[in-house]
């Protein structure tokens, strides 16, 4: 038995070994996808095995920023009045044969009509296939953005949009926006397997499809006629590994070479360890605590501010964060364009503080932190950290008791305005400041709830108004910059963290980059050893 | 006998309608519901989620939604997933073979050691033997799956590189799924060495998942076999002169084994609930995980779905159990 276990374990060993000189590169993936088509979906699990592997869009983001740059676009343009969008797409681009599909054609602007009206038009035929629920186009509001999508000619695609939104190119590039082919469709429908669409994907992307066992493995081989030239690695393999820890075994172990989300706990010794790389970056996600500013005393700018200065946040992010953090003083992070450097956080003070609620005319305040009953990259604790608002703020004589429900409760109750202060936060979608501010701060948000401090300031909302009509990124940055400062001096928040993400990869694995909006990419530029 | 199996059925048909009940109303009675969770901290505006209930037939009064499904479940339709959009039964009967499998590789273990360990400590009772035995399943009985599987991970995985982390079969080999048993898919195949690789995998997995029933099995063999041997057809066995091995194989374990054969019936229950745990360890892809992923993400039709078949083979299971009886026992007459 010894002996065999010993053969068995040689053949193990030599896994990775052997794998590296077949180029197969194992990612430790945290889930299974729900589907293939990431129209379809909204988790980051989806997407990595699907838009990020199969598909291209008409613009991308340049791994390791959210930089838009082309993809199945060679170019764009915008017109003056920021309604209409032309893209010129890229020519000889093949999509995948797979054992159910041969292409026949390049890719055209046929696939981009067939891609956005299938999300778009309900007499489409294939818009009810797989239940029908476009999330991320319902949730971007396409349907409300979208006048017309035209075909030029075969290789030019004209949008035209029924307002002025100059978030809508970094929409093109995000997952939803990939694109499928309309030959493909076409096939599928004629022989009665339209589902097959959104199961067997054909895209035009790096790696082809190859087999996917649920709850357990995908497997992917190179696209040899890639567009922009084969990828290095030749077989990608998603090895389904739901436990951290488990995970963080196998990559020590050499089953696999990256993986995602490591346990905060484990990140010291991953540092140390001499086989594995840990990558980091400052997450794309800011952790909050909102002010139901309907509720009084919370309605008065002064009361906000004292409560703001009240709160410790170093030792937030020392205790909660163990310093996988930094401290947020803007609604956006830093890693996004336009983040405003020069506005000035609210030092910790909290005589400063006794006294401002004093002169605000508040005291014995009674009220409630709502603590998230999740773990969240931007806020990995939120008990802990409410525990500590809570000691912070009996220090200026407000005494706060910390309230929690189950999420779907907690998500539905804090819309509904049921609380007196909530935490919670955001990852972005975009990279675009417009999903940061106007999602979460404008008043239309306040009006349906996604807006947790229910905090309608009109100076503030025409500031992103104007910002959203806009084309000229210069322009914007300043519009969003100033909408900081009002912002701050407002205080309907107190800024907490934005996390840092942490990717453990083993040292064979070269050029792979930690993307901010949290996708894995193993093309451009990734090989290994 | 035919008599007895035609009461046994008819005794499902309330059973059936119960955990149909119990399924649909358990998810329910969770907070928070399909699209909500889906959507998470973006939210969803009331008519959008009013028109997605009603899409997907939960805008229904309660009682309206249970006469449906047990209506659809009567006509073999557990429904679609509402996270993959797949049915159900596609989904599950795609999972229950590796749970199937693991489930019987950690049986065969809990019995092939747990019965000879439980004679042993019964014959050697009293002595270091019998304590050191009864020692053991007591640790084994009370030791945390998961704290458990990650302990083996880390010894025989790690530190002495034995066996594989987690998974069913190296990422080296392609074996199509025929029967869905790795075992017996790596055999049919023609990739040589997946064989090795998927029975390597299976080692861990079995032993974390099958040490509970192993222990508990032993000691209900220990105090059966302690019972059957005070008896007084043992004392005339040994006193007619028959060999030890004789008086215990013949005389004391058949008799035994009624009370041992029930107590691996009651088992099946036991890793169906360890396998969700054993599962999440070992990324081994069953049915265990996928309830769980599915009651996190409120996905009802698959937790309604998968908890029925789950009590069917249950009930099967126990239905052959007290067919056995029979087979133990001759005088008992079904």
């Amino acid at each position: 038995m010894k002996k065999t276990l010993l053969a068995l374990s040689l053949g193990l060993g030599l896994a990775v070994s052997g794998a590296a000189q077949a180029k197969t590169l194992v990612f430790c993936s945290e889930g299974s996808p729900e589907g293939f088509n990431p129209s379809l979906y909204s988790a980051g699990t989806t997407f990595d095995a699907s838009s990020q592997t199969i598909f291209n869009r008409l613009v991308q983001f340049e791994p390791g920023s959210t930089k838009v740059v082309p993809g199945l676009a060679e170019s764009w343009t915008a017109s003056a009045d920021g309604l209409e969008y032309t893209f010129n797409l890229r020519k000889g681009v093949k999509y995948h044969t797979t054992k159910d599909f041969t292409p026949t054609r390049d890719f055209n602007a046929d696939d981009i009509l067939f891609t956005f009206n299938r999300m778009w038009k309900e007499d489409h035929p294939y818009h009810d296939v797989s239940g029908g629920d476009y999330k991320y186009f319902g949730w971007m509001s396409m349907g409300d953005l979208l006048k017309s999508i035209e075909k030029v000619d075969d290789y030019t695609v004209k949008f035209t949009l029924n307002y002025a939104e100059a978030p809508f190119v970094s929409n093109m590039a995000m997952d939803f926006a990939s694109v499928l082919s309309a030959e493909y469709g076409d096939e599928l429908a004629a022989s009665g397997n339209k589902a097959d669409i959104d199961h067997k994907p054909v895209g035009t992307g790096p790696f082809v499809f190859k087999s996917y066992q649920k709850d357990a493995m995908i497997r992917y081989t190179a696209h040899d006629d890639y567009w922009n030239g084969r990828s290095n690695i030749d077989k990608l393999v998603f090895a389904i590994t739901t436990d951290a820890n488990v995970r963080y075994q196998k990559l020590k172990a050499g089953e696999c070479h990256v993986m995602p989300y490591p346990n905060p706990a484990d990140v010291a010794a991953m540092d140390k360890d001499p086989d594995i790389n840990l990558l980091r970056q400052e997450g794309l996600n800011v952790g909050y605590l909102a002010f139901n500013t309907e509720k009084p005393p919370f309605d008065q700018k002064l009361v906000r501010q004292a409560l703001n200065m009240a709160i410790d946040k170093q030792s937030i992010l020392d205790v909660v964060f163990k310093g996988a953090g930094s401290i947020a003083k803007n609604p956006i992070p830093p890693t996004i364009w336009s983040y405003n450097d020069d506005v000035k956080d609210y030092d910790y003070n909290p005589e400063k503080a006794k006294a401002m609620l004093a002169e605000a005319g508040v005291s014995g305040l009674k009220t409630n932190i709502w603590a998230m009953p999740v773990q969240r990259p931007y806020n990995p604790n939120a008990r802990r950290m409410a525990e500590l608002i809570q000691a912070d703020w009996a220090k200026v004589g407000v005494e706060a008791e910390i309230v929690t429900f189950e999420w779907g409760e907690y998500l539905k109750r804090s819309k509904n305005g049921e609380h007196d202060t909530v935490l919670l936060g955001w990852t972005g979608d975009n990279g675009d400041p417009d999903n940061f501010m106007y999602v979460l701060l404008g008043c239309d948000a306040a009006k349906d709830g996604g807006n947790r401090a229910r905090w309608c300031n009109e100076e503030f909302d025409n500031t992103l108004r104007q910002a959203k009509q806009v084309t000229d990124q210069a322009e914007r940055t300043a519009l969003y910059e100033s909408a900081q400062v009002i912002f701050k001096e407002e205080a309907p928040w107190v800024t907490i963290a934005h996390s840092v993400v942490f990717k453990p990869v083993r040292k064979e694995v070269t050029g792979f980059k930690v993307h901010p909006l949290g996708s894995h990419i193993f093309y451009d530029g990734v090989d290994l050893k | 006998m035919f008599k007895f199996f035609f009461k046994r059925l008819l005794v499902l048909v309330p059973v059936f309608f119960g955990v149909t009940l119990v399924a649909f109303g358990f998810i329910r009675a969770l907070p928070g519901d399909p699209i909500e969770v889906l959507a998470g901290e973006r939210g969803v505006s009331p008519e959008r989620h009013a028109e997605l209930m009603a899409q997907l037939g939960l805008d229904k009064p309660l009682w309206q939604q249970y006469f449906s499904y047990v209506g659809d479940v009567l006509q073999g339709d557990l429904g679609t997933s509402l996270i993959t959009n797949r049915s159900v039964a596609e989904e599950f009967f795609e999972l229950f073979p590796a749970t199937a499998e693991l489930a019987i590789c950690a049986m065969l273990f809990a019995i092939i050691i747990g019965i000879p360990a439980g004679i042993v400590a019964a014959v050697k009772r009293g002595t270091l033997v019998d304590q050191g035995i009864m020692s053991l399943s007591l640790a084994g009985y009370s030791m945390p799956i998961f704290w458990w599987g990650l302990l083996l991970i880390i010894l025989f995985s790690n530190t002495l590189n034995l066996t594989p982390v987690s998974g069913r079969l190296s990422f080296l080999f392609e074996v199509e799924p025929v029967t869905g048993f790795m075992l017996i898919d790596s055999l049919l195949s023609d990739e040589k060495g997946a064989f090795k690789s998927a029975l390597h995998h299976l080692v861990l997995p079995t032993i974390v998942l099958g040490t509970i029933p192993l222990a508990v099995i032993a000691r209900q063999t220990r105090s059966a076999m302690l019972e059957v041997l005070s008896e007084d057809y043992v004392r005339t066995a040994k006193a007619k002169g028959l060999s030890p091995l004789r008086v215990i194989s013949v005389h004391a374990l058949r008799n035994a084994m009624i009370t041992v054969v029930t107590v691996i019936g009651l088992q099946v229950a036991v890793l169906l609930a360890g396998a969700i745990l054993t599962e999440t360890i070992f990324s081994w892809p069953g049915i265990g995980k996928w309830i769980i992923f599915s009651v996190f993400s409120r996905d009802y039709y698959a937790v309604q779905g998968g908890l029925l078949l789950i009590a069917a083979c249950v009930m099967v299971v126990n239905l052959i159990v007290d067919l056995l009886y029979g087979l133990i026992n001759p005088r008992i007459v079904h």
